[in-house]
């Protein structure tokens, strides 16, 4: 065996089923020996970046580990920006990048980047491979770092010849990892703690984050139990239900009132698989003035207490966690708590406004609708993502997957393509704005290649809307570099030309029917929303601000 | 508050592991203030202590960032009674034979030795904990310090207590 069959064969014998990659020079002995193992299937993206956001989303969306292939210098540097989204969102990924030969490492050589180097922040781990003999056990570890603890990215990068030398080990059964050994199970005494203190709190929530979508089930049990409010961060969407009556919606910079509110006046915030990030959180200290206990569940140590104190931390796995205090949890007597929520929430609804224009967030909410909340949502970066987050109603778990931590535009269009392969007779519905679209967009090739039936619902605004928004409320309305509609391209000509069924729409009128006809296409479709450009995504709690600062709705001219 | 912390990290002996653990802090932004590192009596296991300066939750951060590295075995931080030791190489410019009695009292005080002799220079060698050489240094400050190199404070609890490594090989 060479060290390209050796690697094939270790990822077969960890369940891997999917490839997304983009061959070159330095890892054609792999591509070689893929060419005899047909029970893997390679997904051919157009751009590196394409294969790690479509690993991502099919990891997201599988709870799998994703695979992503590449070559050696700018193919593993093109892949730089999806591992640092995976890891900054704790997806599962193993990232395989060919070197130039070991014996040219260091030499400059061509296509040579120092990609260990390079990626060591923006990985949970990586490995350069020197000895043929070490990859099983290495393909092995990589694996088990992506998809335990808090899961991530891992990179290893395989020297060429390393790949074609002749290997004469053998294929470990274990794992020897003596510095990486996660909680899994919460310390009992802390979930006895955290039951009591939720047992005495008036005023609870409950947070739940990306690293609670794997917990549903027991979460869902633990609300249904206790009558707790229920919010949810962006990768936190679909863990309960939107149509949960005791779902409060989105946290923080584009939250609901009522999530927020409820924060602010919250004694006890039970937070699991979440880290407070700046985006929920706004001033640190001046987020949560009221609260007494805060229990956080993560099952990274380091995510706890680094940037709110926990009263009561439990290092573990969500799932386990939820699970226990789904059993141990009783009713709660909340409703003089409820009352005041109902009441933030009767007097803010998400602004929604309906003056006949056709408007992202009618477009967003009629696909929820048609939906019912079931397809699986994948965004871009910008305006259209908060109003997707806004408004689409998730239903189910690993449903919503978008670039959150980091905020890479672009994510969209790969991702919405790994979604589509995770889960091949799910309707997936990818919500894009024309700028975060254009960055990635020459993976249409891809959908059209694998004949890919994502619809992909484009909200053309002609602009970059959100940092249009920010300079709108903060630069004076300076439009500093952010006007795009007088170059954008026809994107329905544009869809066609790749082999994709496409068509455009300018009324408010139009907008229920176009919905059915992008839905009813068996393959992929485009269907171009013109939208109001002068549009901002409200509520919105300026950044380094709290509560307190929330805007909740369009200041006036903005409105016209 | 802001304190001074000694901290001990066994790590595995891999390629690039320092690297690692300095990219780590550069990146957080902890400052270290010195660092040293070596081979233990444990094949494949290396030692590296960091002085670093922070206030609890800083160093709380430190450790917990640290622990995260698939290659960290063990964090330590040296909080009870400690052996800190640092070793210095000073150069120093001699002009007259006055000059040179002076910096051999001086030697003297702090245990220094001389550990090399030419004719317009000395070097001398000191160990002890890092404030110690801190104040060397300033003695001979009034003189001409041509060259000086620090290791870096090492550490290890004073007593019985050990850094334990738990033991390896676990089936997955």
């Amino acid at each position: 065996m060479t060290g390209a069959e050796v690697l094939l064969e270790a990822l077969v014998r960890e369940g891997v089923e999917v490839i997304f990659g983009h061959p070159g020079g330095a890892i054609m002995p792999v591509y070689d020996a893929l060419y005899h193992r047909r029970e893997l299937r390679h997904i051919l993206t157009r751009h590196e970046q394409g294969a790690g956001h479509a690993a991502t989303a099919y990891a997201r969306a599988s709870g799998r580990v994703g695979v992503a292939l590449a070559t050696s210098g700018p193919g593993a540097l093109n892949l730089t920006t999806a591992l640092a989204d995976a890891m900054m969102d704790a997806t599962p990924l193993v990232a395989i990048t060919g070197q130039v030969p070991t014996t040219a490492v260091g030499t400059d050589a061509f296509q040579e980047a120092d990609v260990t180097g390079v990626t060591m922040p923006i990985t949970k781990h990586n490995y350069l491979v020197s000895d043929v003999n070490d990859l099983p056990r290495i393909v092995k570890e990589a694996f088990h770092i992506a998809r335990t603890g808090r899961p991530g990215p891992v990179l290893i990068d395989l020297p060429k010849d390393v790949q074609n030398d002749t290997f004469t080990g053998s294929f470990p059964e274990t794992i020897d990892l003596p510095g990486y050994r996660p909680t899994y199970k919460g310390h009992p005494r802390q979930i006895e703690r955290a039951l009591a203190a939720l047992r005495a709190a008036e005023r609870p929530i409950l947070m739940v984050g990306g690293g609670a979508q794997h917990a549903a089930q027991p979460i869902r049990r633990f609300v249904e139990r206790t009558g707790i409010p229920v919010i949810a961060t962006l990768q936190g969407l679909g863990v309960v239900a939107a149509d949960d009556p005791r779902f409060l919606g989105m946290p923080g910079m584009h939250g609901t009132v009522a999530a927020n509110r409820a924060i602010h006046e919250a004694d006890l915030i039970l937070g699991i698989g979440l880290r407070f990030d700046d985006r929920v959180t706004g001033d640190v200290a001046r987020f949560a003035p009221n609260l007494k206990t805060l229990i956080h569940v993560n099952i990274e140590p380091a995510d706890i207490g680094k940037v709110i104190e926990a009263q009561i931390p439990v290092v573990g796995d969500a799932a386990w966690v939820a699970e226990r205090l789904a059993e141990g949890a009783e009713p709660l007597a909340l409703d003089a708590w409820w009352r005041r929520i109902r009441a933030w929430q009767e007097e803010n609804p998400l602004p929604f406004p309906e003056d006949g224009e056709l408007r992202s967030q009618a477009v967003i909410k009629a696909f929820g609708e048609a939906t019912g909340g079931e397809a699986v949502v994948v965004t871009g970066v910008g305006q259209h993502q908060m109003f997707a987050a806004q408004f689409y109603p998730v239903k189910r778990p690993r449903s919503f997957l978008t670039s959150g931590g980091l905020g890479t535009m672009g994510f969209g269009l790969p991702a919405a393509i790994g979604a589509q392969v995770a889960r091949p007779g799910e309707t997936v519905l990818l919500f894009d704005g024309d700028g975060s679209f254009q960055m990635t967009l020459q993976e249409l090739a891809t959908v059209a290649k694998y004949r890919l039936p994502i619809k992909i619902v484009l909200l053309n605004n002609g602009f970059l809307g959100m940092v249009r928004q920010w300079q709108d409320l903060f630069y004076e309305d300076r439009y500093s570099e952010v006007f795009l509609a007088d170059s954008n391209p026809d994107f329905v000509k544009l869809a066609e030309a790749y082999g994709i069924p496409a068509f455009r729409v300018e009324r408010r009128e139009e907008l229920e029917d176009a919905v059915q006809r992008a839905l009813a296409e068996e393959g992929p479709v485009l269907a171009e929303f013109r939208v109001k450009a002068e549009e901002g995504v409200f509520p919105m709690i300026p950044a380094g601000g709290s509560t307190e600062d929330m805007i909740t709705e369009p200041p006036e001219e903005a409105r016209s | 508050m802001r304190q001074r912390h000694v901290i001990s990290v066994l790590v595995e002996d891999h390629p690039r592991v320092l690297t690692r653990i300095t990219s780590m802090f550069a990146r957080r932004g902890f400052n270290i203030d010195s660092l040293a590192v070596g081979r233990t009596h444990i094949p494949g296991v290396s030692r590296i202590s960091f002085v670093v300066e922070g206030d609890d939750r800083t160093i709380e951060q430190v450790e917990k960032q640290l622990n995260r590295l698939i290659e960290v075995l063990k964090v330590v931080d040296h909080e009870g009674p400690r052996l800190e030791r640092e070793l210095a190489l000073v150069k120093v410019r001699v002009e007259g034979i006055e000059e040179r009695i002076e910096l051999k009292e001086i030697a003297e005080a702090f245990r220094a030795h001389i550990v090399d002799v030419a004719r317009h220079a000395l070097t001398f060698e000191v160990t002890g904990h890092p404030a110690k050489i801190d104040r060397f240094l300033e003695e001979l400050s009034n003189y001409g310090v041509l060259e000086t190199m620090r290791t870096g404070a090492v550490a290890m609890d004073r007593g019985e207590r050990v850094i334990k490594l738990r033991a390896r090989r676990e089936a997955v």
